[in-house]
């Protein structure tokens, strides 16, 4: 990485100087080979922004936030991406930073990401984030490309399950999944099911790529060419499955840990958030119901498309308030079908109201990642929504098979 | 006859202006009194619930307070039928007001980001400036009936 060019990155924000979290922004920047830069802007145009702008912010350095985003809409900072901040909890910088968001995404095509800090937020939370921002800005080239070539492999080290493919000449010839218990070891036995199940031998692999919670651990034991976060992977590999490389589309993509929706255009991601407050729109949130309930995780889906949510109440804001909920309905006689499917219209009516305000969806909408496989998620989301929901096939691998067709990028070079 | 948003949200004054030349105001009064005459009141005294801050979601991100929400889930839909705006800057209190600053700014915005056509003016001081905000207005207003027309 060290090779690649420095991306210039535009600080957004109203003061973030002041919250004690500059220099985990620092950290997390320079990690990435990012430089953090504040854009110029013309004093005098303080005094007229909010009319310019449209937002008579009562916060003066609300108004310089909006200034900076003009200058970056208007060339006059020449940036590769841009991180928009504010303080969370803060009333007006909510509305500005969402206005702001919008503004540049319409206006540009440099990336944007946005987040709200605490004065606990770490390099650590940012990274995922600040590292698919600057892949965006700096590797388009590689996200461009559709189609899968020579003999490649992808690994998925999630939270949950780790996931590998083995693909040649733009098919999956093999695959492999297995729950994540030691990272390189459930790494190393998804990948020997693929490569046998592909009939291939590890030697003839020509390149690898790894994504996931434990992408660098098993990038580093794999010798992988791509270690590559999952924001940039996942959405490349849900477009690939579903066929909608070129123009709009919008992915969800529910994980066992956390969710993330991307709206996408011609396969690169643009706006983007990562979500899942105390793990309560995770697959997690649903294994622990279909536990509860005493049916395996793969008949949750059934279950929950017989039953009608509206006849329990569940708040799955938090885990364990979501897991109270469903113990108390069983106990007060619902039916099992009915809490199935309060529990999937649960996980994606926070999904909506914590994350799809922050991207705009844009139909085709695609689902993917472990949750989509049971099938009253998508139902859910359809009916919540009111829009048709794509699944594609093999809608739980989209992070190995992204991975494997961006490493073969690196099989003609 | 154009459906006219007006800022203040509320403004008595302003609805009136807009009735007199024949145009259909929107305004807060009305929706409020359309939740208040609702049948079965399940949150007295507006009949807000639970919903319209989910409601408001549509404009507004989950971050923004319940009660920026709430109020956007009124007046949200209100921009989003607007034909025309007229928006009054520093107005008095007594002019109208909604209450809630961070939704103000939200209002205008939102208005702001329509293609429609909008007038806005300052609130007069004087009397002199209070005939030549009412001309303006009056002139604005007739405006979009000759639009109408061609």
């Amino acid at each position: 990485m060290s090779t690649e060019k420095q991306v210039k990155v535009a600080l957004v924000s109203c003061g973030s100087e002041y919250a004690g979290v500059q220099g985990e922004l620092e950290k997390v920047t320079s990690s990435v080979n990012a430089k953090l830069v504040f854009p110029e802007i013309d004093i005098a145009s303080l005094d007229t922004i909010g009319r310019d702008f449209g937002i008579e912010a009562a916060s003066p350095d609300l108004r310089l936030m909006m200034a900076r985003a003009q200058a970056v809409v208007e060339g006059i900072a020449d940036v590769d991406g841009v991180f928009i901040t504010s303080c969370f909890r803060c009333a007006e910088a909510a509305i500005v930073r969402n206005e702001v968001r919008r503004y540049i995404n319409k206006h540009s095509n440099i990336p944007v990401i946005s987040y709200s800090f605490t004065e606990r937020t770490t390099a650590a939370t940012l990274m995922t984030r600040m590292e698919a921002l600057t892949t965006i800005a700096r590797r388009k080239h590689l996200l461009a490309r559709e189609k899968q070539t020579g003999l490649t492999a992808g690994i998925d080290s999630g939270s949950t399950t780790t996931k590998a493919v083995i693909m040649r000449d733009d098919k999956i010839i093999g695959q492999g999944w297995v729950p994540t218990i030691k990272v390189i070891d459930s790494a190393t036995e998804a990948f020997n099911r693929a490569l046998e199940e592909a009939g291939v031998k590890a030697e003839d692999i020509q390149a690898i790529g790894t994504t996931g919670y434990g992408r660098f651990l098993v990038g580093e034991h794999f010798k992988a060419q791509l270690v590559q976060e999952e924001i940039t992977v996942n959405s490349k590999g849900a477009v690939y499955l579903a066929n909608k490389q070129k123009g709009s589309a919008t992915v969800i993509d529910i994980g066992g840990m956390d969710n993330k929706a991307i709206s996408v255009e011609d396969g690169i991601p643009g706006m983007f958030t990562m979500g899942g407050i105390c793990a309560g729109a995770s697959g997690r949130f649903l294994d622990m119901t279909a536990k509860r309930l005493g049916v395996d995780i793969t008949e949750l889906g059934a279950l929950a498309v017989k039953g009608m949510q509206e006849k329990v109440d569940m708040n799955s804001y938090c885990i364990v308030f979501g897991i109270q909920s469903l113990v108390n309905s069983l106990a007060k006689g619902s039916r099992p079908e009915d809490v199935a499917a309060a529990a999937c219209h649960s996980v994606v009516e926070q999904i909506f109201e914590q994350q799809l305000q922050e991207v705009d969806v844009k139909e085709p909408l695609i689902l993917v990642g472990g949750s989509s496989l049971i099938e009253g998620v998508p139902k859910a989301l359809s009916s919540l929504l009111k829009i048709d929901v794509l699944v594609p096939p093999n809608s739980h691998l989209i992070g190995a098979v992204g991975s494997a067709l961006l490493a073969s990028g690196f099989v003609e070079g | 006859m154009a459906k006219v948003i007006i800022y203040p949200i509320n403004s008595l004054i302003l609805s009136d202006l807009v009735e007199r030349f024949g145009h259909k105001p929107l305004a807060m009064m009305e929706k409020i009194k359309e939740k208040v005459n609702t049948v079965g009141v399940d949150s007295p005294p507006l009949n807000i619930t639970a919903e319209e801050p989910k409601m408001g979601l549509k404009y507004a991100a989950v971050e923004v307070p319940a009660g920026v929400r709430g109020r956007m889930a009124i007046v949200g839909p209100m921009i989003d039928e607007a034909e025309a705006a007229i928006i009054v800057n520093e107005a008095s209190m007594a002019f109208g007001c909604m209450g809630c600053a961070r939704t103000n700014e939200l209002t205008k915005y939102l208005i702001r980001q329509k293609e429609i056509p909008i007038l806005e003016v300052e609130y007069p001081r004087s009397e002199e400036e209070g005939k030549e905000f009412v001309y303006k207005i009056a002139e604005f207003l007739r405006s979009l009936s000759t639009e109408e027309r061609s």
